[in-house]
């Protein structure tokens, strides 16, 4: 560890410890971040990254431990504390309100009266110093993720932070919105802005920063120059082991579609959905198919749509296993052999307060007999459903049947994904299978998805992750404003040509609609 | 030292079953200052109240009768609560089953046969179903709020009940008062012990019905997802707008049969007050029961023995019969309450910290 008497770092966390009852977030966790350096810190889900940061920036309190900021002992009581001092945050997830311009609502986060005008002006100053276009006057409601990002990055622009917290901000953008973020970080450092720079992307990790901390269960296991160490390494360090590759890429000869979408259309689901047009899209017997496309460009209203939570006015629009059903409900698209995984695992794919045992009924009542009889529930059949998931996923867990609430993010994912799967489905629907997972589950799931396809199942995955993407799909398409390119196979496509996808290049206009009419 | 709620990893089963008891705990203290502020004994107060009743044969069948209805409407109410479906409006239910079970005896008055009850319990459950049909049907078309529709039907109901006594279904021979002709033989209820009738026995069977429908059924499984996470409830291929019609028309359905058996029993004939809000009543029912049927059971019998409390209240203390009113509102208040306590547990922050930064030394 690169300590040494402390005056020449920005800030110290010196032996934090904090708990939420029996459970020890952070562990006796120390973090130097030297002025003008982007430091990594560097986790699985649940390593405490999260707590940590929320320490440093006031809105949690530690246990036990002491901050220290230029080498003097501080208390941070709460994020205006924190911001007085100098410490901004992006949030992963945004706070803004749709309906305001950009400038409102920068001004409603500031301190103070506030003046518009002089504010747009400065907002207008800065987003041009940086490169980081933004109009003061937009509304929110008709900006992209990234531009939100930037307003967030502005926002704390403004304060003139010295130190900056940057909490997963590439999760939601394309690659050329990254690396556009990538050169405004830069520059900041550059400009004596320290960066905290929380993400499990180690490449980027490796590209951007100078040092990095690494967390395993609430301890710091290392803290390394990610610039002289290998992903993999980096990623051994973090999950504790060599993270599984996924393998068996040899692609079987494509069989039958079990899966096609002919020209699927949805009108949007108030202001702020998307419409899908026009979507076509056959997925094969023993291919894994991928969609990828930034958050927020029709894929929920794609998977509604797949999975009959959402109806079709065309029964054709939709075929599996050779039977048309669009305007079956979501049991008799089950019935007849597929599984679906929304992206939201508490409240879509499992109920919060339920045990797990109750949540294997939830999507299996229909399809498997022995699940009910006679409108009774099948308690001891559930119970070995759960159990035979549980055991096959190695979801981890606290006593023998859990509320699926109190099991972790990624455990639960495994049972929701886990819970399809061990019905052996002809054809499977997964929306961000690995959101919000760490490494050793990811992989976990990214192995089942690609076994059940080569199995003979269709697989078709919804991701916003491009490396989950390269690793386990045999054919890629985008999704850009509810219109799906082309699937193209993997090995013909690069990160850059994607990019292009995300940004809507196959994108039909209207101009040329309205010139074919 | 700051008093803090802080959420539990998994609700607490413990606290779920204490919650109704500490409630009544504290409505008892609660009780006890009210008493003592109107110059009366707290504790020979709440003995007339709450405990007075329970020492005579007569008062504990009353306890009984009170508790019919107000158990046939709680479980229909909890399962109604169970699945997010707002129906306050059992009161209006149980007044269009009363009227609908006992337009049979105001219209055919000679008729005389076991069918005769039958035809009205038939005729009473009908009614309360069609009455929360309505609220039903405009939820799940116009998304109109349920809260307010079932409420406003209430005092439609009653309204058309006070119209149809003082006119149309008025006893010729009743020296102009608004009450229909009396009922008699098998146009009321058979008694099952003293001045216990055979609703007793419904209450009974529907809350073990619909305990089982509840805990082991897919019927009853499909209203708990629904009530829980409507969007899981979705991807389960569940219909909500089907679950909210099932609701209404079940718990409808209770207060119109609780309606009919109250009118072919205890009261006897029509008349414009045929209730002492025990549609109302039977919301704390339902949440003093945990929403469970079988809870509903007990809470039924707790809340008639507020009835029997605040009248004997109003004539050994000589409050006023709203008493029994203040109990309930206070009770309800603090189940409420004390639910908080299911997912959150209270803590008291030890360090108190401040936003300065001290320099070294």
């Amino acid at each position: 560890m690169t300590d040494n008497g402390g005056k020449n770092h920005l800030l110290e966390a010196l032996h934090i410890v904090k708990t939420f009852g029996s459970l020890r977030a952070n562990d006796d966790v120390s973090l130097f971040v030297r002025p003008s350096e982007i430091h990594a810190l560097l986790g699985e889900n649940g390593a405490g990254k999260s707590t940590l940061v929320k320490i440093i920036y006031g809105a949690l309190q530690p246990t036990a431990g002491e901050l220290r900021w230029h080498g003097a002992p501080v208390t941070i009581a709460s994020p205006a504390a924190a911001r007085k001092l100098g410490i901004g945050m992006v949030f992963q997830h945004f706070s803004l309100f749709e309906a305001l311009s950009v400038a409102e609502n920068i001004a409603l986060a500031l301190p103070g009266a506030f003046d518009i005008a002089a504010l747009s002006q400065k907002i207008s100053r800065i987003s041009k110093e940086y490169g980081l276009p933004l109009e003061p006057s937009a509304i929110v409601g008709d900006l992209s993720v990234g531009e939100r990002q930037r307003i967030e990055i502005i926002r704390c622009l403004l304060q003139e932070p010295k130190l900056l917290i940057m909490d997963e901000p590439t999760a939601v953008l394309t690659p050329q919105e990254a690396d556009q973020l990538f050169l405004v970080l830069e520059r900041l450092a550059k400009e004596g802005c320290s960066i905290l720079y929380i993400s499990h992307r180690l490449e980027e990790v490796k590209r951007l920063c100078q040092s990095a901390t690494i967390l395993r269960q609430g301890k710091v296991v290392a803290c390394v120059d990610p610039r002289q160490e290998t992903a993999a390494s980096l990623a051994r360090l973090m999950v504790g082991g060599d993270i599984h590759v996924v393998r068996a890429k040899a692609k079987s000869q494509s069989g039958k579609p079990r899966l096609v979408l002919d020209k699927v259309a949805l009108k949007q689901d108030g202001p702020f959905g998307v419409s899908l047009r026009d979507i076509s899209l056959a997925v094969a017997g023993g291919e894994v198919v991928a969609i990828a496309g930034v958050a927020g460009n029709g894929q929920s209203e794609l998977f509604d749509a797949i999975s009959g939570e959402k109806l079709l006015a065309r029964e054709e629009a939709l075929v599996i296993d050779g039977k048309p059903c669009g305007r079956r409900g979501i049991t008799e698209r089950r019935k007849m052999g597929a599984a679906f995984v929304p992206e939201e695992r508490l409240g879509h794919g499992a109920v919060p307060a339920f045990r797990l045992s109750e949540n294997v009924i939830l999507t299996r009542y229909a399809s498997d007999k022995n699940l009910t009889k006679s409108g009774t529930i099948g308690r001891d059949a559930a119970l070995g459903v759960s159990e035979r998931v549980i055991k096959s996923f190695d979801v981890r867990k606290g006593k023998p049947d859990p509320e699926a609430r109190a099991l972790s993010g990624g455990n639960l994912q495994k049972f929701v994904v886990g819970r399809e799967l061990d019905r052996n489905p002809a054809v499977l629907i997964v929306n961000q299978p690995t959101w919000g997972v760490d490494a050793g589950a990811a992989a976990t799931i990214r192995q089942a998805l690609v076994d059940l396809a080569r199995g003979g199942a269709a697989v078709l995955v919804i991701s916003q992750d491009l490396d989950e993407i390269f690793e386990i799909a045999d054919r890629i398409a985008v999704i850009s404003r509810g219109q799906l390119s082309e699937a193209y196979p993997a090995s013909d496509l690069t990160a850059e040509k994607i990019g292009l996808l995300m940004a809507g290049e196959h994108e039909v206009k209207e101009e040329r609609h309205a010139a074919r009419a | 030292m700051p008093l803090v709620l802080e959420k539990r990893a998994e609700r607490s089963t413990r606290m779920a079953l204490l919650s109704p008891v500490i409630a009544i705990a504290l409505t008892l203290i609660t009780g006890a200052v009210l008493f003592a502020i109107r110059g009366i004994d707290p504790l020979h107060g709440l003995y007339v109240y709450f405990v007075e009743p329970l020492t005579l044969m007569w008062s504990v069948e009353q306890l009984i009768v009170k508790a019919t209805p107000l158990v046939l409407i709680g479980v229909g109410l909890a399962v109604c609560y169970t699945a997010n479906v707002w129906n306050i409006g059992a009161e209006g239910q149980f007044t269009m089953g009363a009227i609908f079970g006992g337009m049979i005896p105001v219209l055919f008055p000679a008729w005389q046969s076991p069918l005769t009850l039958i035809t009205m319990l038939l005729f009473g459950i009908a009614g309360g179903m069609g009455w929360a049909a309505i609220p039903a049907w405009l939820k799940t078309r116009f998304n109109a709020n349920e809260i307010l529709t079932s409420l406003m039907l209430v005092y439609v109901a009653q309204l058309l009940l006070d119209w149809l006594v003082r006119g149309p279904w008025r006893d010729p021979q009743g020296f102009n008062f608004p009450k229909t002709i009396t009922f008699d033989g098998w146009q009321l209820l058979p008694m099952l012990s003293g001045s216990i009738h055979l609703g007793a026995l419904f209450a009974l069977v529907a809350a073990l019905i619909l305990a089982f429908v509840m805990a082991r059924m897919l019927k009853g499984f499909e209203i708990r997802v629904s009530g829980n996470a409507p969007r899981a409830g979705r991807f389960a291929g569940f219909s909500r707008p089907r679950t909210i019609m099932f609701c209404f028309l079940l718990s409808g359905g209770l207060a119109g049969l609780a309606g009919i058996t109250e009118v072919a029993s205890v009261v006897a004939q029509l008349q414009p007050q045929i209730s002492p809000g025990y549609g109302f009543t039977a919301i704390i029912v339902a949440f003093l029961g945990r929403l469970n049927p079988i809870g509903a059971i007990f809470a039924g019998l707790m809340l008639a023995l507020s009835y029997l409390g605040g009248e004997a209240a109003q004539v050994s203390l000589g409050l006023s019969d709203r008493i029994a009113k203040v109990f309930q509102g206070i009770l309800l208040f603090y189940i409420l309450a004390c639910d908080t306590l299911i997912l959150y547990r209270f803590r008291w922050l030890k360090t108190q910290v401040s936003a300065t930064v001290q320099p070294a030394e």
